[in-house]
């Protein structure tokens, strides 16, 4: 059965999540072995992981985006990519609140309670003001940080990101009206957008680490800095990879005007990261 | 509604060659079919389920008598953390998936669930997770030990089967996601036309509102342990002090998780429940709306008691007060629910097959497992029980007769549709009766123990606790036995069992009794049922 009496598409057998799960086994157990310096078996693993993993993407995508183009997918269909890229991306958003969260309760509580008086005999003379990397880490000298100033770069890349929403929306209405030439470009636009923001993000990491002494190991506030901005950038590098991948699909035709839920699904995607950017510009580097 | 068999969507004609058309046993590594999925989750339940019992007897057999005997202490910290990560995330999670798999499509008059690979994909990635879970026992340092909510300090200096850990968990909660996503689409989706919502059996309302808790929880669950493995691993310092961060951050963070966890682990039993009281009771369940409404109430408010785990931490007056407050609200929409199936039966016709046991039996269990979580609510009385053998005894007084019993309950219920076969009614009420007997010989004497001040999670007792530490050891067993009796009796009901009739139970009401023949062929519902 691939298809009910309803018109619904159920796909028929598939190989995809085996190889999938058979992925993320090489791929789990190689990051186990790499964290804990088992060579050359982590390497090993986690490439063999990746290799399976991107055979997978490639075979899976690829089969629903042909499923798609032969127009197997009704309105149904449609609903319920709906829902589930609405649901998955509520789930992204909570990832990022157990970070945020983190980062809130450092500020407001932890940090303040190591420099209060309960603390005063174990933490003396610990002076608790964010930014900071914790009692014992601010002892040592060669660990004093600088924090990244929120009006060069960072306001830059607010700039950017916020204009590859704007790009990628006026695309979204170029494919409705029809109009492929300003659709691509409107997306190359935004591609182009989110890989310069990449690139001023690695940019600010080198700053970070060469030249402010500001790293992942520098307390917690470097471990909120990095892992929030860093879990982000990421997200953004998903993103602008799979911005690339409509592009390409434009380029060659894909979509309609009333159907093209894949463009939708990566453009929300696209929001959300950009939605994210705001509260990290905002909690992370302006209200340092 | 009530002539079944040849009713919409049934194909007979498929029904017989299930076994030959779909390509054998082999046929499940692809299986894109939400009935094939079900049983795989069902049967990889069943195996944790036993896999997470017998490190369960191996703790109970170490603590029949003061001193070390069995296993050393590492080794028993590590069965206390895998055994509860065995029975959250391998079999009661998956076997409300399970059953998720197998009843939901059927319920709301759907062909399938939504997304059919997803589907066989979050199955599937449940083993690579199992395989890491279970393999970090015989890696040097051995598994996590730090109990299964992975507290710092302690799980920071684990060995590498922490990292195992935390890397199943995360496959696992990768897992829950997409089932979630996929069970919440196919309810708000798929619905046969006239199935409104308030229409729909209550173990889709109960699993639409779990389906809600897991997609809201467990990237937070992600967020927590990638922030452990970070801190293991790459010098960060979310939860150590030293470096500004605090391990009683991460307690928070866990228990934002953990506490709406543990409504995942029973909401989808409430479901069940809800089912098969008013089957045997041979009336409508009583209070519907209230129902729903009361599993929603729950879920809401299971966001905003998580401190009540974390009384002795060192938490201000006022937040002790709001939390304790917040889960003693609790007990309210918990007690419509209870009031409402108690109503159910009132002036019923009522019959005592196996599933009303296990029900009934829930009821009167899991009930008492609420009161003793009323009792510790209270921030002043956690205070002395916090860690005790008390909190053992109340959290399994819900979850063996709550989680477990309805998920059996469930099993004998539907194992009819499911197979087409009738399981052994004698068998099955020996099993609930030496399962009750057995669960409150182990469990009852631990609350005694709680209160005289044993402490939970240790391998070694003083002298005056032995008498009732005996007494608990010989219910284990006992249970654990009967376990075997449960065992024995699904696998017979498959290769021998009676024929079962499509409408097992007459007074049953929800589609896959109404609408379609025992066993429930390999497709169904390919044409919606219109529902009045």
């Amino acid at each position: 059965m691939s298809t009910a009496a309803g018109g619904y598409y159920f796909a028929p057998p598939s190989k995809w999540p085996v190889v999938g799960s058979t992925a993320l086994f090489f791929f789990a157990s190689g990051l186990v072995l790499w964290m804990n310096q088992i060579q050359p078996w982590g390497n090993v693993s986690l490439v063999i992981g990746l290799a399976i993993l991107f055979y997978m993407l490639f075979g899976w995508f690829g089969n629903v985006i042909h499923e798609s183009e032969a127009g197997m997918y009704n309105k149904q269909v449609d609903t319920s990519y709906r829902w589930s890229m609405s649901w998955f991306i509520f789930s992204e958003v909570m990832f990022f609140a157990a970070f945020f969260g983190a980062l809130f309760y450092a500020r407001v509580f932890s940090v303040p309670w190591l420099g209060d008086f309960d603390n005063a005999l174990l933490w003396q003379g610990y002076d608790a003001r964010w930014p900071t990397a914790g009692p014992y880490l601010d002892k040592d000298p060669a660990r004093a940080f600088a924090t990244m100033g929120a009006w060069g770069i960072p306001a830059l890349n607010t700039a950017l990101l916020l204009s590859s929403g704007v790009t990628v929306t006026w695309a979204h209405h170029a494919l409705k009206a029809g109009n492929r030439g300003q659709l691509v470009f409107g997306l190359f636009l935004t591609v182009l957008l989110g890989f310069i923001f990449l690139g001023f993000q690695v940019y600010e990491y080198v700053h970070a680490y060469s030249e402010l002494n500001l790293k992942l190991t520098s307390g917690v506030f470097g471990s909120t800095f990095f892992m929030l901005t860093g879990f982000h950038g990421f997200h953004v590098t998903l993103g602008a990879i799979m911005l690339t991948v409509i592009m390409f699909r434009c380029m060659k035709g894909h979509f309609k005007p009333d159907h093209h839920f894949g463009f939708e699904a990566v453009a929300w995607y696209w929001h959300f990261v950009d939605v994210v950017w705001l509260g990290l510009f905002v909690f992370v580097y302006v209200l340092v | 509604m009530s002539n079944a068999a040849t009713h919409a969507g049934t194909h007979d004609h498929d029904h017989s060659h299930d076994h030959h058309d779909h390509g054998g046993w082999t046929r499940y590594f692809t299986t894109t079919n939400h009935k094939d999925i079900g049983t795989m989750y069902l049967w990889f339940a069943f195996i944790m389920f036993f896999v997470g019992g017998s490190m369960a007897l191996l703790l109970r057999a170490e603590l029949f008598s003061p001193g070390l005997q069995i296993v050393q202490p590492e080794i028993f910290n590590s069965l206390t953390t895998v055994h509860a990560l065995v029975m959250i995330f391998g079999a009661v999670m998956p076997a409300f998936v399970g059953f998720a798999n197998w009843l939901i499509p059927m319920q709301v008059g759907a062909a399938d669930m939504a997304f059919p690979r997803m589907n066989n994909w979050s199955f599937w990635i449940m083993i690579p997770a199992s395989i890491l879970l279970m393999a970090s026992f015989f890696v040097p340092g051995g598994a996590a030990a730090s109990g299964w909510t992975l507290y710092p300090p302690l799980v920071t200096q684990g060995g590498i089967g922490t990292d195992m850990t935390i890397l199943a968990i995360h496959l696992l909660g990768a897992s829950s996601i997409m089932g979630s996503i996929n069970i919440i689409t196919t309810i708000l989706n798929l619905r046969a036309p006239g199935m409104t919502l308030m229409k729909m059996p209550l173990f889709c309302w109960t699993w639409l509102i779990t389906a809600y808790l897991l997609i809201a929880t467990m990237p937070v669950l992600a967020g927590a342990i990638t922030m452990l493995l970070t801190d293991r691993h790459f010098g960060t310092s979310f939860f150590n002090a030293a470096g500004g961060g605090d391990p009683t951050m991460f307690m928070h963070i866990f228990w934002f998780f953990g506490h709406p966890e543990v409504y995942i682990l029973i909401l989808p039993a409430f479901g069940i429940v809800s089912q098969i009281i008013p089957a045997f009771a041979r009336k409508p369940l009583f209070g519907y709306a209230s129902m729903v409404y009361a599993t929603a109430a729950i879920a809401i408010l299971s966001f905003i008691v998580w401190g009540h785990h974390m009384f002795t931490v060192g938490m201000p007056a006022a937040g002790q007060l709001f939390f304790m407050y917040a889960t003693m609200l609790i007990a309210v929409p918990t007690g419509v629910k209870i009031f409402n199936w108690i109503s159910t039966m009132w002036r019923g016709s009522m019959t005592f097959e196996t599933p009303m046991l296990f029900c009934i039996g829930f009821l009167c269990m899991f009930t008492l497992g609420g009161f003793s979580g009323l009792v510790l609510s209270i921030a002043a009385v956690d205070i002395t029980l916090h860690n005790t053998y008390y909190v053992v005894a109340h959290f399994h007084y819900v979850l063996f007769p709550g989680a477990i019993w309805g998920l059996t309950a469930g099993v004998y219920f539907w194992l009819p549709k499911f197979t087409g076969k009738m399981y052994n009614e004698t068998l099955g009420k020996w099993h609930f009766w030496i399962s009750a007997i057995a669960f409150n010989i182990t469990f009852f004497p631990q609350h005694f123990l709680g209160l005289a001040g044993m402490p939970r999670r240790i391998p070694d007792y003083a002298l005056q606790f032995t008498e009732w530490n005996q007494i608990s050891t010989v219910g284990a067993f006992l249970l654990g036995a009967s376990q075997l009796i449960f065992l024995y009796n699904v696998v017979t009901t498959i290769r021998s069992g009676e024929k079962a009739k499509d409408k097992q139970w007459e007074a049953a009401d929800s589609l896959e009794w109404t609408h379609l023949p025992s066993p429930a062929p390999y497709h169904t519902f390919e044409t919606a049922p219109v529902i009045k």
